[in-house]
């Protein structure tokens, strides 16, 4: 389990690319989702977020997602970044 | 003895007899440079004039103070060509009661000429005139170059008011409008900003998919049979277009072909094939940057021609029927070749689609070069949200991926496979891409109706529903 403890980033707001910030949460993960293709693929968007902080057994955090059309696995690298950049030793 | 010059704007405009419930227009030469539209919208707005009829040949970003004139019951009602996002999304949002109607380049001249869409009052904002109304996009402070959309309003308006920031003595010299169409001429400080005039598109790519695309392009006009001497094609400004004129301009030169034209709108790119001897002659409606407004000046075989004989579908003949190849841009394309550039994949309308239904219609070759996805979202669908142009006129789509070829054209799908060229099937193109995005979720379409894209014979081609 890791438990985010700083702010942290990961990403650009280029077009194809998202823009993740992690901030330190109380309790659960809440994610704040903007993205130009939303209407297309805002629920695939929240699912690969929330697989890649599972996955990384991030169980609290406040996530924002600024997307610009980012593919699939640009979002997965760019939470797992953000993670790495924002947890506790 | 001068009846026609007129100290301001308001003054012409009420010389003109405009009234409420009438029809303006606009040309779009000086696209978002263009500061003639607003200042004059202004002027009828506080003369109480309301519920127009507005035509304008193109709405650019910069027209975005149309909104509150539109909320105010000044413009009722619009005829465009293309409109780009910053109205265009309004009027998704159901801005107005009326629908927009979208036209074409030709389909705009072809109706102002049969009295489908009379016009009251035309505008024409010019970058130099005489005081007769002689005037010209060639030269001045403001110059565009060509004025070509401004002929069918000039010639079919009841009243025609050229607004001008360089008034010459008269008569001036190489006029492109002559007098007999004009009734009042207006000398204003400015009529645009030179810096929004020049097309920020008008710059070659860099980005490796779109250089692919365009060397993919130049293999398909290599291979389709038609390159040779009186070649002629027509590009569109956007990078990858321009990458593909460009890799052109070396086959030509190094296979020594001699083309006929290059036509429509004109960029810098094309007027160096002129000068290195790959075309005869410009054909040019439209100038996009300084180059082509400096080339039409200065050389004779670079010239200007009217909306009509661009593409008008009720002209004798048009320049769009002598047409080699097109290449054409997209925003989705369907697996029957229907092509959409009016709207984004979200339904919201951000273009339209000035010249590309007519050169479509008329090419031997039209082509539509796009990649297999923009920002995650595929550019092929099974059903475009908004058919501009319709698949039967669409010969072969180009993508970093592979080319599809419309089975109507069999002749080309057999030479392009023959030179070897990557040649796979329309829905095969779309299942690669939604390989690699994922599936989009389709917006539904629903709510009422904002705007209807007229074909260039005047047909109803579809309609743009409220998003």
């Amino acid at each position: 389990m890791s438990k985010i403890i700083r702010r942290a980033t990961a990403g650009t707001l280029e077009s194809s690319d998202v823009f993740v910030t992690l901030e330190p949460h109380d309790s659960g993960v809440e994610i704040e989702l903007d993205s130009v293709v939303r209407n297309q693929f805002g629920p695939a968007i929240l699912k690969a977020v929330e697989e890649v902080l599972a996955e990384c057994g991030v169980n609290s955090a406040k996530v924002i997602v600024v997307d610009r059309g980012a593919l699939d696995c640009v979002i997965r690298a760019r939470v797992e970044t953000a993670v790495e950049r924002g947890k506790g030793e | 003895m001068n009846g026609k010059l007129v100290q301001s704007i308001r003054e012409a405009i009420a010389l003109s007899g405009l009234k409420s419930g009438m029809s303006i227009s606009f040309h779009h030469h000086l696209r978002n440079g263009d500061y003639t539209l607003n200042r004059v919208m202004n002027e009828i707005a506080a003369m109480g004039i309301r519920e127009l009829t507005l035509n304008a040949s193109s709405i650019f970003d910069t027209h975005a103070p149309l909104e509150e004139h539109i909320r105010n019951h000044v413009v009722t009602k619009i005829n465009t060509n293309y409109m780009s996002a910053a109205l265009g999304h309004r009027i998704s949002e159901g801005l107005m009661d009326a629908p927009v109607d979208f036209r074409t380049h030709g389909g705009r001249p072809r109706d102002i000429a049969l009295g489908n869409t009379p016009i009251d009052v035309a505008f024409i904002a010019a970058p130099t005139a005489d005081c007769a109304g002689n005037c010209s996009g060639k030269y001045g402070p403001s110059a565009c170059g060509s004025l070509g959309y401004a002929f069918p309003d000039a010639m079919y308006a009841k009243k025609v008011i050229v607004i001008t920031d360089n008034l010459v003595p008269y008569p001036m010299k190489g006029w492109s409008i002559p007098e007999i169409y004009v009734d009042y001429v207006v000398e204003v400080d400015a009529i645009g900003n030179p810096a929004g005039i020049v097309s920020g598109t008008t710059r070659i790519t860099r980005d490796p998919v779109g250089l692919i695309m365009a060397e993919t392009a130049v293999k398909v006009i290599q291979h389709s049979g038609l390159l040779q001497d009186g070649f002629s094609f027509q590009t569109g400004a956007g990078g990858a277009s321009l990458a593909a004129a460009s890799f052109l301009k070396d086959v030509m030169l190094r296979d020594g072909i001699r083309g006929s034209f290059a036509s429509g709108g004109i960029t810098g790119y094309l007027v160096d094939m002129l000068s290195a001897g790959c075309f005869e002659s410009l054909m040019d409606v439209q100038c996009f940057d300084l180059k082509a407004v400096e080339s039409i000046r200065t050389n004779p075989a670079h010239q200007e021609i009217s909306a009509m004989q661009y593409a008008s579908p009720a002209a004798a003949s048009a320049v769009v029927d002598k047409l080699d190849v097109v290449i054409l841009g997209a925003t989705e394309v369907d697996t029957d070749f229907n092509v959409n550039v009016h709207t984004d994949s979200s339904g919201m309308i951000m273009g339209g689609s000035g010249g590309h239904s007519d050169t479509a219609a008329g090419a031997k070759l039209a082509m539509i070069i796009a990649p297999l996805f923009r920002a995650r979202l595929p550019i092929v669908t099974d059903h475009v949200s908004c058919i501009s142009t319709p698949g039967r006129d669409i010969d072969v789509l180009v993508t970093q991926r592979g080319v599809a070829v419309n089975p109507k054209n069999q002749e080309l799908m057999l030479r392009l496979k023959d030179a070897g060229l990557p040649v796979i099937p329309i829905d095969e193109l779309k299942t690669m891409a939604e390989c690699i995005t994922g599936k989009p979720n389709k917006p539904v379409r629903s709510g009422r109706t904002v705007a209807n894209v007229i074909y260039r014979d005047g047909t109803l081609m579809d309609t743009i529903q409220s998003v």
